[in-house]
C-alpha cells in the first residue's frame, strides 16, 4: 500500500497540475495562430493580433480603467485589511470570531448576490454607476484576501519587539515607523499585489457596477460575442496572464521573505 | 528626572478622561477594526438586507410598490422554469463541490505528506492558474471542448472518433468540468492546511498500536482533516451556485443556472423584486444544502469510527 | 531605590499580584523567584511600564512611576524572547535606543562599541540579527539594554532559552557584568539554582503573593514555610510540638530528633501548638564505623540512588512518619551501602528549622 501510494501519488499530482494548466496553455498557443478559429493544427505563426491591440481605442480605455480601479481597490482594501489584521492578531476581544467571519464573508457568498445587492443599494442611494462604484465593490471582494495575507504576515510578529522598542525609549509612532512597518512591509506589498490582481481579473462586480465605463474583463466579455475577435482576446488574455504571473511571483517572494523573518525572530522562543 | 516629573502630570490627566475607555483591550480592538467592520456593514450587510426587503415588494415598471407580499417567492418556488433552474444549479454545485474535494484531497495529501522541501513550490504552482482571469479560463475551456476544439481534434487524430462530437460543449457536463477546474485551488488549500495540522506522532502512534497504512489513514488522518474537507466543501458549494459566466459561455441551453435568471431580472427583464426573491431563495436553499452535506459528512465519519 | 508599595494587579476577580510590598536597593542583584503564574513576570512588567497596577504604586528613586509610559522610565529590559529586531544588524540593534538621544556620531559609535565589548561581541557588529546563535542573541539583548545606562536592568527569564552548559556560563558572566557596571539588576526566574547562584537577595513568590524576601543563604537555610522550603530543593519535614518560648527563639519537641531550639517561624505559635521542622538532605551525614556526633539518629537504608558525585539515600527512621532523604558524597562509599543496612546519621541541631505550614 505504502509503495503503491508513493508510486501513484506523484503521478496523480503531476496529472492534476496538467489539468490545472491545460486551459491556460492554449491561450498563448492560439494567440499566435493566423487562423481565427482555435483549432489544431496551428495554421501559421503570427504576432498580428498583438500588434492590433494598441490600435484599439476601446481596449486602451478599458485597460486604463482597470488600472485606475485596480490601484484604488488595492490601496484601500490593504488599508482596511491592515486595520482588521492588526486588530485580529493583536487583541483577543469578545466577538472576534464573528467580526472576522463578517469580514471574510464575501469569500463564501455567491458573487452575484453581492453584486446585485450592491447594485441595489447604490441605485437606492442615488449613486450613478461609474468606476467609483466598481472600486467600492472590488474593495469588498479584495478585503478577505488582504486580511488573510496580512494576518499571516502579522501573526509571526513577536509583540515583545514593540515592547523592546518602547523600553528603549521610542514613542508609539516611532515604534511603528522603526519596527512595525519595516517588519510588515513585505506583507503589505504582497496584499497590494494580490488585491490588484484580483481587481484586474474581477468580472461579475464590474459587470453590474461599471455603468458605461468598461474594465478589461467587461471589455473582453463584450468581445466574446464576436468569433472573429477571439484571437485578439486571446492575445490580450496572454498579456494579462503574463502580467498576473509576474505580480504573483513578486508577491510570493515577498511573502516568503516576510515569513522567514518572522520565523527567525521566533527562534529564541521555540 | 525632571522630564518624568513634568510629564507625569499631563499624562495622568489624560488617563483620567479617556484612559478608562482606551485602557480596555476590547475597546482598542474595536477602534482599530471599526473602519473595516463599518465597510462590511454598510456595503455588505445593509445591501443584503435591502435585497431581502425588495424580495417582499413588487415592481410596476420603474416604481417599487412597498406593500408586503410573498408573490415573488411564490413565483420563484412554483414557476417550473425557476424551480428547474434552481434544482439544476443545486445539482451542479453539489457535483462540482464533490468532484473538487475528491480530486483535491489526494493532491493536498501528497503535498502535505510527500511535498518535502518543495511544499511551497507545489502550493504556488497550484494557486497560479486560479489567479488568471476567470473569464479567460472559461473561454479556454470553450476552446478545448468545442466542436472544432482541442479535445475533438485530439480524439480524431488518435482515431477514437471519426467526426467531431458535440457532446462536450453546451451542456451541464461542460459546466461541471469548467467549475471543477475553476475552484480547485479553493478546495486544495483548506484541506492542505488541516492536513498540515495533523500531528505526525499521532500517525506513528496508530502504527505503533498496530494499524496499517490504510487503517491509520481512515482512523487518524482522515478524521483529523475533516474540518478542512468541510471548509473546502462550503467554500466551493456556496459560491458556485451563483455563477453565471460559466453557464452562459459553455452551458448552452441545458447548462443555464439560476444566476442567469437572477441576472436577467436585473438586466433585460428588469424585475428587481423577483430577482431579489430568486437571490434570497438561492442563498437559503444552498445554505440548507451545505448544512445538510456537512451533517451527512459528520455522520459518515461517526459511523466509520 | 525601587519601592513596590502595596501593588495589586487583578484581571477581573483573579489577582495576578496581591498586595506586594518590596524594597530593592541600589546596585543590588535581585531575583523574583517562583513557579509560573506566581506573578513575578507581572511585577517585572509593571516596573518596566508594560502593565499598570490596579492599586498601589511603584517608585524608582523616590519618584512615582504611575502614568509614566515604558519609553520614559529609567529601566531597560532583556526580554525572554530577546526581541532582537530581525531587520537590523547587531550594531543597529544596540544603537536602537541611542538614536533617540541624538548623540554625536562618534559618541554613539563609542557607546555601541563599549557595550559590545562588555558582552564580548566586539567585531560582530555587522552580523545580521538572523545569523546569531541563542547565546549571541542574549548578549545583543543585554548590550542593547545596557547601552542605555538604565538605573535598573530588568531580566525576564533571560537564560531559559539556553542549553544547560551555556546557561551556567551565562550565570557567571551576568553576575560579573552586574558587579562591573554596578546597576541594579532585577531577574525573573523559575530556576532556584539560578536565583541562588546569582542574587544578592531573592523574593520567593507563590500565587501572586511574596512569601519571603532574603539573601540566598537565608532563603535556603531558613525558609519561612514549607512551600518555600520545597521550591528551593529537597527538605525533610518532621512533625514537632512547641514546648517553650524565649523571645524570638522557641524550643520544640520533635518526633525522632528530640528537643531542639530554633527561631520562631510565625508569631501565632504558642506553647503546645503543633508545628513542622525541616532539615535539608545534605545536612544529614552518614556516620561511618565508630565515628560519633553530638546529635545522631539511626535508621535503615530502604532506597539508594546514584548521581555520580553524590548518592541519594532514603533512610527509614523509627518514629518518623516519612523516611528521611539523605544526600551523601561518594568519598566514603555511600554508593556501595547495601539496601537494608542499618546506619547512623549525624546532624547539627542548628540545621533544623521550624516552619509555618
Amino acid at each position: 500500500m505504502r509503495r503503491i501510494l508513493n508510486g501513484w501519488l506523484p503521478i496523480y499530482a503531476v496529472a492534476y497540475i496538467v489539468f490545472l494548466y491545460l486551459p491556460i496553455v492554449f491561450l498563448p498557443i492560439f494567440s499566435v495562430n493566423t487562423s481565427p478559429v482555435p483549432q489544431f493544427p496551428i495554421a501559421d505563426f503570427t504576432l498580428k493580433w498583438y500588434r492590433d491591440l494598441p490600435r484599439t481605442p476601446a481596449l486602451l480605455d478599458a485597460a486604463w480603467n482597470s488600472l485606475v480601479v485596480g490601484v484604488s481597490a488595492a490601496v484601500l482594501s490593504t488599508v482596511l485589511g491592515i486595520c482588521a489584521a492588526r486588530a485580529i492578531t493583536r487583541y483577543r476581544f469578545p466577538g472576534r470570531r464573528a467580526v472576522n467571519g463578517l469580514i471574510m464573508a464575501p469569500l463564501v457568498l455567491p458573487e452575484i448576490v453581492i453584486a446585485i445587492s450592491m447594485l441595489l443599494i447604490m441605485l437606492q442611494a442615488g449613486l450613478s454607476l461609474s468606476l467609483f462604484t466598481v472600486v467600492l465593490g472590488h474593495i469588498l471582494v479584495c478585503i478577505p484576501y488582504s486580511v488573510s495575507v496580512l494576518t499571516s504576515g502579522f501573526e509571526g510578529f513577536d509583540r515583545s519587539l514593540e515592547e523592546a522598542s518602547a523600553d528603549l525609549g521610542e514613542t508609539a509612532f516611532g515604534t511603528f515607523r522603526r519596527v512595525t512597518l519595516p517588519m510588515v512591509a513585505p506583507a503589505i506589498i504582497s496584499s497590494l499585489l494580490v488585491s490588484f490582481t484580483i481587481s484586474l481579473d474581477e468580472f461579475i462586480m464590474a459587470f453590474f457596477l461599471a455603468g458605461t465605463e468598461a474594465t478589461l474583463p467587461v471589455y473582453i466579455w463584450g468581445q466574446l460575442r464576436f468569433a472573429a475577435k477571439l484571437p485578439s482576446v486571446l492575445a490580450l488574455g496572454t498579456l494579462m496572464l503574463a502580467g498576473t504571473f509576474l505580480l504573483l511571483t513578486i508577491a510570493e517572494i515577498l511573502r516568503r521573505r516576510a515569513a522567514r523573518r518572522a520565523q527567525t525572530a521566533g527562534i529564541a522562543l521555540a | 528626572m525632571t522630564t518624568a516629573a513634568g510629564g507625569s502630570v499631563p499624562y495622568r490627566a489624560r488617563r483620567g478622561t479617556t484612559g478608562t475607555v482606551l485602557q480596555s483591550e476590547t475597546a482598542r480592538a474595536y477602534a482599530l477594526i471599526s473602519p473595516t467592520l463599518l465597510y462590511a456593514l454598510v456595503l455588505l450587510v445593509v445591501p443584503i438586507l435591502v435585497v431581502i426587503a425588495h424580495s417582499f415588494w413588487t415592481q410596476d415598471y420603474l416604481t417599487i410598490d412597498r406593500t408586503f407580499t410573498l408573490e415573488n417567492y411564490r413565483v420563484a418556488l412554483t414557476e417550473p422554469i425557476y424551480r428547474d433552474l434552481l434544482m439544476r444549479s443545486l445539482v451542479i454545485s453539489l457535483l462540482v463541490s464533490l468532484f473538487t474535494v475528491v480530486l483535491a484531497y489526494p493532491i493536498a495529501y501528497f503535498i502535505s505528506f510527500h511535498g518535502g522541501r518543495h511544499k511551497n513550490l507545489w502550493l504556488f504552482l497550484i494557486t497560479v492558474p486560479f489567479w488568471s482571469s476567470y473569464l479567460l479560463r472559461v473561454m479556454s475551456w470553450k476552446v478545448i471542448l468545442g466542436y472544432n476544439g482541442v479535445l475533438n481534434s485530439g480524439l480524431m487524430a488518435v482515431g477514437i472518433i471519426d467526426e467531431p462530437s458535440t457532446a462536450f460543449l453546451y451542456n451541464s457536463t461542460a459546466v461541471v468540468i469548467t467549475l471543477t477546474h475553476a475552484w480547485a485551488a479553493f478546495a486544495i488549500l483548506p484541506i492542505y492546511v488541516s492536513l498540515e495540522k495533523v500531528d505526525r506522532t499521532l500517525i506513528e502512534a496508530a502504527t505503533d498500536l498496530g494499524d496499517g497504512p490504510i487503517r491509520r489513514f481512515l482512523r487518524v488522518t482522515l478524521p483529523l482533516s475533516i474540518p478542512g474537507v468541510i471548509s473546502a466543501l462550503l467554500i466551493v458549494m456556496i459560491p458556485t451556485v451563483g455563477d453565471f459566466v460559466t453557464p452562459r459561455l459553455v452551458g448552452g441551453k441545458d447548462g443555464v443556472m439560476i444566476a442567469n435568471a437572477i441576472q436577467a431580472q436585473f438586466g433585460k427583464a428588469s424585475n428587481w423584486p423577483l430577482g431579489a426573491a430568486l437571490s434570497v431563495t438561492t442563498m437559503a436553499v444552498v445554505t440548507a444544502m451545505a448544512a445538510a452535506s456537512v451533517l451527512v459528512l459528520r455522520l459518515l465519519m461517526r459511523l466509520g469510527r | 531605590m525601587i519601592d513596590i508599595r502595596n501593588v495589586t494587579r487583578s484581571y477581573g476577580t483573579f489577582k495576578a499580584l496581591d498586595d506586594a510590598v518590596l524594597s530593592i536597593r541600589e546596585g543590588e542583584f535581585f531575583s523574583l523567584l517562583g513557579p509560573s503564574g506566581c506573578g513575578k513576570t507581572t511585577l517585572l512588567r509593571m516596573i518596566a511600564g508594560f502593565d499598570n497596577p490596579t492599586s498601589g504604586s511603584i517608585l524608582i528613586d523616590g519618584q512615582s512611576m504611575v502614568g509614566i509610559p515604558a519609553n520614559r522610565r529609567p529601566t531597560n529590559m532583556v526580554f525572554q524572547s530577546y526581541a532582537i529586531f530581525p531587520h537590523l544588524n547587531v550594531e543597529q540593534n544596540v544603537a536602537y535606543g541611542l538614536k533617540r538621544l541624538k548623540l554625536e556620531a562618534a559618541e554613539e559609535r563609542r557607546r555601541v562599541d563599549e557595550a559590545l565589548a562588555m558582552v564580548s561581541l566586539s567585531g560582530l557588529g555587522k552580523r545580521g540579527a538572523t545569523e546569531l546563535s541563542g547565546g549571541q542573541r542574549q548578549r545583543v539583548a543585554l548590550a542593547r539594554a545596557l547601552v542605555m545606562r538604565p538605573k535598573v536592568l530588568l531580566l525576564d527569564e533571560p537564560l531559559s532559552a539556553l542549553d544547560k552548559k551555556l546557561r551556567e556560563q551565562m550565570q557567571v558572566e551576568l553576575r560579573r557584568l552586574q558587579q562591573a557596571v554596578g546597576i541594579t539588576f532585577i531577574l525573573v526566574t523559575h530556576d532556584q539554582y539560578e536565583a541562588l547562584a546569582m542574587s544578592d537577595r531573592i523574593a520567593v513568590m507563590f500565587g501572586g503573593r511574596i512569601a519571603q524576601v532574603a539573601a540566598p543563604k537565608e532563603i535556603y537555610q531558613r525558609p519561612v514555610n514549607r512551600q518555600v522550603a520545597d521550591f528551593l530543593g529537597g527538605m525533610n519535614f518532621i512533625k514537632a510540638e512547641m514546648v517553650e518560648e524565649s523571645g524570638d527563639a522557641i524550643v520544640v519537641d520533635t518526633h525522632g530528633f528530640g528537643r531542639i531550639r530554633t527561631e520562631r517561624p510565625r508569631s501565632t505559635l504558642r506553647p503546645g501548638s503543633a508545628t513542622t521542622v525541616g532539615i535539608r538532605p545534605e545536612r544529614l551525614r552518614v556516620l561511618w564505623d565508630d565515628a560519633t556526633a553530638s546529635h545522631e539518629v539511626a535508621g535503615t537504608v530502604v532506597e539508594r540512588h546514584y548521581f555520580g558525585e553524590i548518592t541519594h539515600l532514603i533512610v527509614d527512621v523509627p518514629g518518623l512518619e516519612k523516611p528521611l532523604s539523605v544526600t551523601e558524597t561518594n568519598d566514603f562509599g555511600a554508593d556501595d551501602l547495601p539496601i537494608g543496612a542499618t546506619i547512623r546519621l549525624g546532624y547539627d541541631p542548628d540545621a533544623l528549622v521550624a516552619m509555618a505550614d
